[in-house]
């Protein structure tokens, strides 16, 4: 195997690594641009991962694998926002209550379904296309014409969600009401609407991020399969800037360190003369403490475009005197 | 048509009140989904108090779980009363038992009280230190600490796992990947059966509750958590209140860990906290970080998780169902908090007609 | 005009929580008016416009548009019947610019047209003689700017009838003239116009007619031309007042030199110079007043004096004691003290949710010896405080927040000057109080000076800097521009200076 076929083979890796992150991110966009921070995203996750897989494995269809997945999530984000939007719950415990009810939820109804397998029908569905000629371009082919159409989507997304934050009206509003919800709503839009629809569709993708892991990439059900992907990807929120082309470039970039920790595992590495092998759960620590790292790099750079929304984790009433 | 309005103040009992009321509620919606997932509630709640009560042993195991529970609660309400939003107490319990267990394991040969004595300062140490990096980090620039702190629980527990698959495995556990038991002068000594951590929890509490209520730390933690404005105004240090009172916390989150794997263990696992780190969040802010509130909070959430875990042997329902409780139980305290502020009312439609002159 | 009228509201009533805020007042709008509502702060005025745009929901009575009854369940309700608000903290996305904040909330079409909206706003803004750059982002225009672009909003949504809150309270003179020829613009292309005051002299000059609140009841409408000052203070406060602050003189041969601040330089977090160049000194018993628009540098000069803000350059010395270098708490020690009011009142100085006796333990809870705070001695203070700032709570163990804003504030002045300072930096101290509580508070600050303190007002309001200090330091982007005597000065010349215009006339008699 070539030097470059073994990049185009990593990188190609590195975006499978990185798909889950991106849904995370993606759905942490939309609720954090509508000024509510949720931190229930690995619980989101667990839930779609869960249902999603059991959806397929009853009935063996992929598309509805998928859309069971993500409305688990959704059904997630949509407690989250009944307590933080009608009730104006506090945002950051309401996150960790979501995250703590979708590992108990999960582990309670992935009980059966340990060691149970995909049907054909769906994994066939996720497989990996490979695109005629194209795939065959060096170092890029691989990783963008040769990938189930999973990972694909979450790069389209992505896209889409730019240019609904840019272009649109609707996106224009979205925005408005995470920055500043009473001037939103003197303006005549319904905030607690945008709340709720950007929160479950938010919710709805990082279901769809969970399934991905028990559909696609692993594709088995384990406990706590998400083993603190959602996370990341909350982090990944802030490091990106609220901006879903730069969530693309984070989401990828995590994948790559998660894809870099799976190479080196197990390989000894010469130096000064002697063969060092890194144990796996030192390597294993490396995504998080990248994480440590991305946080207080932007934190260093703030500046005005890089602010969060600023009306993020604080409830809004319009009578409030 | 409903529509919200403020409400005029309501009284702490009338505050207590609306609480139970959640909780009901909370395992009333409990038991709904139960029935869905096909079990009769009223079984799953008779086996939960059983579980949890209803014999020596198990009242024992109760109160087990409930100290490690009080003690971080203690420690995260410090750092909650600040508004530090500290979620790390996973990791700062892990590397609390971690100090410990190195010198319990490598130590043996100081007599039993001051091995004991090196531990708990050991444990507090590293508690406080990894509860420090987060706490310096948001001082020093701002970083959230929301998700340093959980970043940090998931390097905490690869370490221990990395120790426990490495270098400190057991040579004589015939290839089992264990840490080995701690030599008896490292064990925490009985008293009623239970370890004497029961003993330091309490003594935990009057000293958390004198430090937020009575001392000029606990004033300027308060004011901090209320007001960093007001704070610098009044010629508080905010940054040096933050740093002393987030090692204060993971301190009390490290010595709990200490206490977890000598009292409970007699060994360091990757698994020794079980996800109390996180549930105690919930214990500490359902009792409003109030201290005396989080023993009896911590009672009831010891119940549920004790409970949970004789559920499985008893009606074969996972235990993760405990996770679900608690989760439920906080989202409808969460929600209940909203009907101290405000009420609904309703409106009356009347028919637009009347003209004027 | 014409007589009848176009909105009419009924028996209005809305309570907050137990606090009434409106009972039963009546109101009515006429086609091409502008109506002042004139009452004091807290008369309910803001909430009777609020129901108008449909923020608020009465608890009861009715609203009428010519003549038929309609209800405004939203802003966007009012919006579409064409009333139009504009709020007194504008209700702007900072980090959008002028263009995507009109835009806003509107319905038609799914993707934004830019091009074509700023061809459509050019046309508004030549109609009305407004002037305004679309494209410039709301955080980097001056608030006159941002004022243009809510009316912008608001027309470009077709309003007919304007609701403007307090908008010339941030305004400088000269700013406020050219508003006013804006107004006149408008209603003389048919809108009605309704103004939210509690400045006699506006009311005069832009109104056709006027209605008076007091207490949250209406007191009465009357046409402008057949009322005066006099009369319509007395209907607004209930009796007839005395509305000039009583000003004692210390003579010349007691006012010593306390604080002299030379070539102070402070630089902000990017560093832009937020203070340049700054040099003027504060004598014992005077009141120095601080002129300037909003952020030009009045906070961090407060900040840094009492060592809150980081000093680049220059010096501050009490006396002949340099400040700066040293802690926030050796500077409160050496007896400068500082409070500040911000826009939310309980931003900076006290905290809301603890009781009085907390908040005035707040300066001095480290001078007891051994670890604990000694609420003891803090209930004693409180208690002396209470009674002689007269503030009305029900207990000292009351929580702040719960108090209302001119007993707060009198918390916060009272707790300062308990402390018994030599010298009294206090900002805003008088913000969003009624008249009578202003008064007790500029009565507070006239004793002080009387006792030899020397006093650095911060203020808003030019009319009372005017009366109520020997000196007024006019600021503009962190310059001095002069200090001048306020016996002989002008509020135009003062609006010119805060905009960084030059005037002639004589500078204070001593410096």
């Amino acid at each position: 195997m070539g030097i470059l076929t073994a990049i185009a083979l990593f990188l190609q890796s590195s975006m499978q690594m990185g798909t889950t992150i991106l849904y995370g991110t993606l759905g942490g966009i939309l609720g954090e641009r509508a000024g509510n921070l949720n931190l229930g995203v690995e619980g989101m996750m667990l839930m779609g991962a869960v249902m999603g897989f059991m959806a397929g494995v009853k009935t063996g269809s992929a598309f509805l694998a998928v859309l069971i997945a993500g409305l688990a999530g959704a059904f997630g984000a949509l407690i989250y926002a009944i307590v933080t939007v009608t009730f104006r719950g506090n945002q950051t415990v309401t996150g960790l209550a979501l995250t703590i009810f979708g590992t108990g939820f999960s582990s309670f109804v992935g009980k059966s379904l340990s060691g149970v397998a995909l049907p054909s029908s769906v994994t066939q569905a996720f497989a990996a296309v490979k695109v005629p000629f194209l795939s065959d371009i060096p170092l890029l082919g691989p990783m963008l014409f040769h990938q189930s159409a999973y990972v694909i989507a979450a790069l389209i997304l992505a896209v889409l969600m730019y240019l609904y934050f840019q272009k649109t009206k609707v996106g224009l509003n979205h925005k408005a009401v995470g920055e500043n919800p009473s001037a939103a709503d003197a303006s005549g839009i319904n905030t607690t609407l945008y709340k709720y629809l950007a929160l479950v569709s938010g919710g709805f993708l990082c279901g769809v991020g969970g399934g991905y892991l028990t559909l696609v990439f692993v594709p088995r059900w384990q406990e706590e399969i998400t083993a603190g992907l959602g996370w990341i990807a909350v982090a990944l929120v802030i490091f990106c800037t609220w901006h879903p082309l730069k969530a693309i470039l984070g989401a990828y970039f995590f994948g790559m360190l998660r894809a870099l920790v799976f190479k080196i595992q197990g390989v000894s590495i010469p130096l000064f003369g002697h063969h060092i092998t890194i144990a796996s759960n030192l390597l294993d620590m490396l995504p998080y403490l990248m994480t440590v790292v991305v946080l207080v790099i932007v934190t260093l750079g703030n500046n005005r475009k890089h602010r969060p929304p600023a009306g993020l984790s604080n409830p809004f009433f319009r009578e409030e005197r | 048509m409903l529509k919200i309005v403020k409400r005029a103040e309501i009284t702490p009992m009338q505050s207590m009140m609306q609480r139970c009321v959640a909780v009901i509620a909370a395992l009333a919606a409990a038991a709904v989904f139960m029935l869905i997932m096909g079990y009769n509630p009223l079984t799953v709640f008779w086996n939960l108090i059983e579980g949890s009560l209803l014999s020596e042993y198990r009242f024992q195991q109760t109160i087990n779980k409930t100290i490690p529970l009080v003690v971080i609660s203690l420690g995260i309400a410090i750092a909650f009363k600040m508004k530090f939003w500290n979620i790390g107490a996973e990791g700062q319990f892990f590397m609390g038992a971690f100090a410990a267990s190195y010198f319990a394991l490598n130590f043996t040969f100081l007599p039993k009280p001051l091995l004991i004595l090196v531990m708990f300062l050991a444990a507090m140490i590293a508690g406080a230190f990894w509860c420090f990096i987060p706490g310096f980090l948001k001082a020093k620039w701002g970083t959230n600490e929301t998700l340093v702190t959980l970043m940090l629980n998931y390097v905490a527990t690869k370490w221990i796992m990395f120790l426990q698959y490495g270098p400190w495995k057991d040579p004589n556990a015939s290839g089992f990947p264990r840490i080995p038991v701690f030599d008896d002068a490292a064990v925490l000594p009985e008293v009623f059966g239970v370890h004497i951590g029961w003993i330091i929890a309490i003594i935990l509490v009057v000293a958390v509750y004198f430090l937020l209520n009575k001392t000029k730390l606990g004033f300027e933690i308060t004011v901090v958590g209320e007001n960093i404005a007001t704070a610098r105004y009044a010629g508080m240090n905010v940054k040096k209140v933050l740093l002393i009172s987030v090692c204060l916390s993971g301190a009390i989150c490290g010595l709990a860990g200490m206490m977890q794997a000598t009292g409970i263990e007699h060994s360091l696992t990757y698994q020794l906290s079980g996800g109390i780190g996180f549930t105690a969040i919930i214990t500490c802010w359902l009792a409003r970080l109030k201290p005396v509130n989080i023993v009896f909070v911590s009672f009831f959430f010891a119940m549920l998780i004790q409970g949970g875990a004789y559920l499985q042997g008893s009606l074969q329902i996972p235990s993760a169902v405990s996770g679900i409780l608690q989760g439920i139980i906080l989202f409808f305290v969460l929600a209940s908090e909203f009907f101290s502020q405000y009420r609904f009312v309703q409106i009356k439609k009347h028919t637009p007609s009347k003209e004027v002159a | 005009m014409s007589e009848r009228a176009y909105i009419e509201l009924k028996g209005i009533c809305k309570s907050f929580g137990s606090v009434q805020a409106n009972k039963n007042v009546d109101f009515s709008l006429k086609k091409g008016e502008i109506h002042a509502l004139l009452g004091e702060n807290g008369s309910g005025k803001s909430t009777l416009v609020n129901m108008l745009s449909g923020i608020y929901v009465p608890d009861s009575g009715f609203i009428f548009m010519n003549g038929k009854e309609i209800r405004f369940d939203s802003p966007n309700d009012a919006l579409r019947a064409g009333i139009g608000m504009v709020h007194q903290h504008f209700k702007l996305v900072n980090v959008m610019t002028a263009k995507d904040n009109i835009v806003l909330g509107q319905k038609q079409g799914f993707f934004l047209k830019r091009k074509q909206l700023t061809e459509e706003l050019n046309a508004i803004a030549d109609r009305y003689g407004l002037s305004l750059n679309p494209d410039k982002y709301i955080d980097e225009m001056s608030v006159s700017e941002q004022q243009t672009v809510e009316i912008m909003k608001m027309l470009y949504r077709g309003a007919d009838v304007l609701i403007l809150d307090e908008p010339t309270a941030v305004l400088t003179p000269q700013e406020i003239e050219k508003f006013f020829t804006i107004l006149r613009n408008m209603r003389d292309q048919g809108c009605s116009i309704v103004i939210i005051t509690h400045k006699m002299n506006e009311v005069l000059e832009i109104s056709d007619r006027v209605t008076i609140l007091r207490k949250g009841e209406s007191v009465a409408t009357v046409n402008t031309a057949d009322t005066n000052a006099k009369a319509l203070t007395e209907m607004m406060v209930g009796y007839s007042m005395d509305l000039s602050i009583k000003r004692t003189e210390t003579p010349m041969e007691l006012k010593k030199p306390l604080l002299s601040v030379e070539h102070l330089v402070i630089q902000g977090d990017n560093g832009a110079k937020i203070i340049d160049d700054m040099s003027f000194r504060l004598f014992s018993g005077e009141v120095l007043g601080v002129a300037g628009i909003a952020a030009s540098g009045q906070k961090e000069l407060c900040e840094a004096i009492v060592g809150l803000y980081h000093v680049t350059g220059g010096s501050v010395k009490l006396k002949d004691e340099e400040l700066v270098g040293m802690s926030p708490v050796e500077i409160i020690r050496k007896g400068v003290s500082m409070s500040f009011v911000p826009e939310d009142r309980l931003g900076m100085g006290l905290v809301g949710s603890l009781d009085i006796v907390d908040n005035i333990l707040l300066k001095t809870y480290r001078n007891h010896k051994g670890i604990t705070v000694d609420r003891k001695s803090g209930e004693v203070a409180a208690k002396a405080i209470v009674e002689k700032f007269d503030i009305s709570t029900p207990s000292v163990h009351h929580q702040v927040k719960k108090l209302s804003g001119g007993n707060i504030q009198k918390v916060l002045l009272g707790r300062e000057i308990d402390s018994s300072p030599q010298v009294l930096i206090t900002a805003y101290p008088a913000r969003g109080l009624d008249i009578g509580a202003a008064y007790n508070i500029y009565n507070v600050i006239n004793e002080q000076r009387e006792k030899g303190v020397g006093v650095l007002y911060i203020g808003e309001d030019l009319d009372v800097i005017l009366e109520l200090c020997d000196r007024i330091m006019v600021m503009s982007h962190g310059r001095i521009m002069k200090i001048v005597d306020a016996q002989s000065v002008t509020k135009e010349d003062l609006g010119l200076m805060m905009l960084g215009g030059t005037v002639d006339g004589k500078e204070a008699h001593y410096a």
